[in-house]
């Protein structure tokens, strides 16, 4: 039998849901606030950290072995550098 | 000797037989000979797309084509090239067949994925074969730049859909092989112990996986825009048809990491078996690979530096494209170093490889010209360009294929070919290429632009002199190919290693049974050690 | 063919299928970030006609859905099968009011003139037409992968109900279930990038 060794309680799963809930509120609420530039920054990193969540308790991503952390990571951080080097070209022109 | 029904006698799912026993199999071998059926008619139909094109350059004004149709020719020639050809063809043929067998297992960890990576490769082929008849070719070239690729009236959609179809064959391949590399090596297998081939196909997968999404929805975009006129890259609305560049070229120039990367994996092979010597910088080679397939990833822009994107960017993708030069020089030491000192035994699958060696090393020098912002501007959009990849993608790729056949040959078929043929068709190709595209480097630097249908006068001499050398790679491509099937009319009297391997496709049958393994692999602690080989006095059938 | 000797390739297997969806959403966050870098003011004033109230519900059901779907795993593994059954008949629901919700979110916007190629966006701003047409896009690729989501989980369902899928051997479920995780995943990007830049 080759599949996660602990499985997550209902209770956990159902706390991930209330902080992702409680999240999303703090997303919505602080972009009533306006700071600028900032907030983009501010959605982005709420949205990953409700990303984190999903993937760490409803995907489970651990159990699928480290090698699968770091590939995720490592795509996650591909697709940053996608946007990112396009900057050199749109930021300066 | 041992005997053991071959995979060609025993189908697997065994309930089928005939041509079903093909078209369903979850075999690997099965699938990989497939993809080179398949593959081989794509190449041909290629090179004589290739060979009409420069039959009219031959001579300026029309000659065999109306300006049209020559703008459909070279996009078709470019999309069949790139997509049908270059791009699957090790991967898909020698890589599914060879893979599992590298690393002791009997198939890859999705079969059935792998057969439908077969039909998706087909019925992209089939598509792109319908949009020839359904409103005329594309005629943007296989790079459909925006605004053309969005107004033009030829068949673009259905073009560029063929390329989203073939994207997911390709990408799924990388899928399954990634997981076969990490679930189903023999146990005794480190990954320090992996064959070179494999290791290349592991790097390549990455690239195939990661990248390939891009030109997924790029060319998605170009399918919404045509239909749904959305102006993402309309400049009258905002948009920016340099980004469509971007995005375009995000994946483009991964996938010729994806043509060459096992490539070099093939020649990492088969110059150590006949040096009968330890392939020199073994973990070298391997993290120039890794390498290759990441810093590769990061330069895309250098298409660009004539588009209209910053100064800034053309100096940081200038800069980075000189950096991924350097692992790929680690290559072409390590097989130098190899070959020094080394028992050479001249075999055309050494041949092919030598010249791969210097045709590939004179194609990854001129993109050094290409790489530096300075000079591109000179050679940008012109022939230049055209020999610096023709060399790459051609001397590089197209020639590991033709030194992978030769070598994988006897354990595919089981049988051996004619050395003196495959010597002269090898003199001829190599030759003949060498008098088509040294040519176009010259007209290139004194102007030339490509895509061009017709030219000045001054640029004649040297198309003229061009279109001779096509006519002598043709003809040798075409001995290559005849003499390879000719070896049909022998019996399957190979013998499971003709050359002196050591990798594990070389311990069992030619052709192999249908699980691959006879008895269990026995896995050796370093990939090359020719120690056995060199101390057997071993019985191989040279070439009459 | 002989026994597959490490069942954890099947999960290896569907990740690596996830990072290329990462990557193919990715190609139009990259569009989306260059625009919203050069045209910040359009995209505000953009983004302030979109529905909030659609947007937010959307995205609570999404949420809600991703943990039944979890729930529905923990259920297998336990044995429990009617909540198994129970709880991946919720995220389907969950799947179809959301496409309820897009549809008439979209039917909303089309009826006041707001779509792809319309006078009103050709006649508009410029970078307007850039945030409806990639928000058109963004989320009418989401809206398809949403369906392939809900075909996923139906799968699921009948084998949970044949008792094909069981604790010893829930790697379809599993698998489906990450990808319905990713398609919540994107949208909990694409919720603050298109609704909540005011």
């Amino acid at each position: 039998m080759a599949h996660a060794s602990h499985i997550f309680s209902y209770k956990t799963l159902g706390l991930a849901l209330g902080a992702l809930l409680v999240l999303t509120g703090v997303t919505v609420g602080a972009s009533y606030i306006d700071l600028g530039w900032i907030n983009v920054w501010i959605a982005l990193v709420i949205a990953s950290t409700k990303a984190g969540l999903v993937l760490v308790v409803f995907m489970h991503i651990k159990s699928a072995g480290k090698g699968v952390v770091v590939s995720f990571l490592s795509t996650v951080c591909f697709l940053a550098i996608m946007i990112g080097f396009i900057f050199w070209d749109v930021a300066f022109r | 000797m041992e005997t053991a029904a071959s995979f060609y006698e025993t189908p697997e799912p065994a309930r089928f037989s005939g041509i079903w026993s093909w078209l369903f199999t979850l075999d690997h071998k099965r699938i990989g000979l497939m993809y080179l059926y398949a593959i081989l008619f794509w190449f041909l139909l290629a090179v004589f797309l290739g060979g009409v094109l420069r039959l009219e350059l031959m001579f300026p004004g029309e000659t065999v084509l109306s300006a049209q149709l020559y703008n459909s020719a070279f996009t078709l020639h470019g999309v069949v090239m790139i997509f049908l050809f270059i791009i699957p063809a090790l991967p898909a043929v020698f890589g599914n067949f060879f893979l599992p067998i590298h690393i002791g297992a009997d198939d890859v960890y999705f079969p059935r994925l792998n057969l439908l990576s077969w039909y998706l490769y087909m019925a992209g082929g089939a598509i792109a074969v319908f949009s020839l008849f359904s409103g005329g070719f594309a005629d943007t070239g296989w790079t459909f730049y925006v605004p053309f690729s969005i107004s033009t009236n030829t068949n673009v959609s259905t073009a560029v859909f063929a390329a989203f179809v073939l994207g997911f064959s390709s990408m799924l391949t990388g899928l399954n092989f990634i997981t076969t590399v990490h679930k189903m090596r023999d146990r005794a297998m480190g990954w320090l112990q992996i064959p070179l081939f494999t290791w290349s196909l592991y790097a390549t997968a990455w690239v195939q996986l990661l990248a390939t999404p891009v030109v997924t929805i790029t060319l998605v975009l170009v399918m919404i825009e045509r239909f749904f006129n959305v102006g993402l890259f309309d400049p009258a609305r905002g948009g920016d048809p340099i980004l469509y560049q971007h995005l375009f070229w995000m994946y483009s120039h991964p996938a010729v990491y994806i043509m060459i990367l096992p490539g070099m994996g093939v020649i990492s092979e088969i110059i150590p078996v006949f040096a009968r010597k330890s392939i020199f910088g073994y973990k070298a080679i391997v993290g120039s690979s890794l390498a290759i397939a990441i810093a590769g990833s990061l330069v895309w822009a250098h298409h660009m530096y004539t588009s209209g994107m910053s100064d800034t960017a053309v100096f940081v993708f200038s800069l980075l494209t000189f950096v991924v030069a350097i692992p790929s020089a680690i290559k072409v030491f390590s097989w130098v170093a190899t070959l020094y000192k080394g028992a050479i035994e001249m075999t055309p699958p050494l041949f092919f490889s030598l010249c791969f060696i210097y045709l590939f090393s004179v194609g990854g020098l001129t993109g050094l010209v290409l790489g530096a912002a300075g000079a591109n501007i000179h050679v940008h959009d012109t022939h230049f360009v055209v020999a610096h990849f023709h060399f790459t993608m051609f001397g590089g790729t197209g020639f590991a294929f033709f030194a992978a056949l030769h070598y994988w040959w006897p354990k595919m078929f089981g049988r051996m070919y004619d050395f003196k043929k495959a010597y002269i068709a090898a003199i001829l190709v190599t030759g003949g290429f060498m008098f088509h595209y040294v040519p176009m480097f010259v007209l290139g630097l004194q102007g030339m632009p490509r895509r061009y249908y017709d030219y000045l006068p001054q640029y004649a001499q040297g198309n003229f002199f061009a279109g001779f050398g096509a006519l002598f790679m043709i003809l040798g491509i075409g001995l290559m190919v005849a003499n390879l099937m000719a070896s049909f009319a022998r019996h399957r009297d190979a013998g499971s290693d003709p050359w002196g391997g050591v990798t594990l496709e070389w311990t069992i049958p030619s052709p192999p049974p249908v699980h691959n393994f006879v008895r269990p692999p026995e896995i050796m602690a370093y990939p090359y050690d020719f120690s056995g080989v060199t101390d057997r006095s071993a019985q191989r059938p040279k070439g009459e | 063919m002989a026994e597959k000797p490490d069942q954890t390739g099947k999960k290896l297997g569907m990740w690596l299928f996830l990072y290329t969806e990462i990557i193919l959403f990715g190609g139009l966050f990259v569009l989306y970030a260059v625009y919203f870098s050069w045209y910040t003011p359009d995209f505000i004033l953009g983004a302030k006609q979109l529905d909030l109230g659609f947007g937010l519900a959307n995205t609570v059901i999404l949420l809600v859905s991703s943990f039944l779907v979890a729930a529905s795993i923990t259920a297998v593994q336990k044995n429990q099968r009617p909540f198994a059954l129970t709880a991946l008949a919720g995220a389907l629901v969950c799947g179809a009011v959301f496409l309820v919700n897009k549809y008439v979110e979209w039917g909303h916007k089309i009826e006041i003139g707001i779509f792809p190629g319309s006078e009103k966006l050709l006649d508009g701003p410029a970078p307007q037409n850039l945030f409806f047409g990639l928000y058109y896009v963004v989320t009418g690729l989401h809206g398809i992968h949403i369906v392939i989501g809900m075909v996923l989980l139906g799968v699921s369902f009948v084998l949970v109900l044949c008792r094909k899928i069981t604790a010893q051997d829930d790697a379809v479920l599993d698998n489906c279930g990450l990808y319905w995780h990713l398609v919540d995943l994107i949208w909990i990007f694409i919720f603050p990038l298109f609704y909540l830049v005011v």
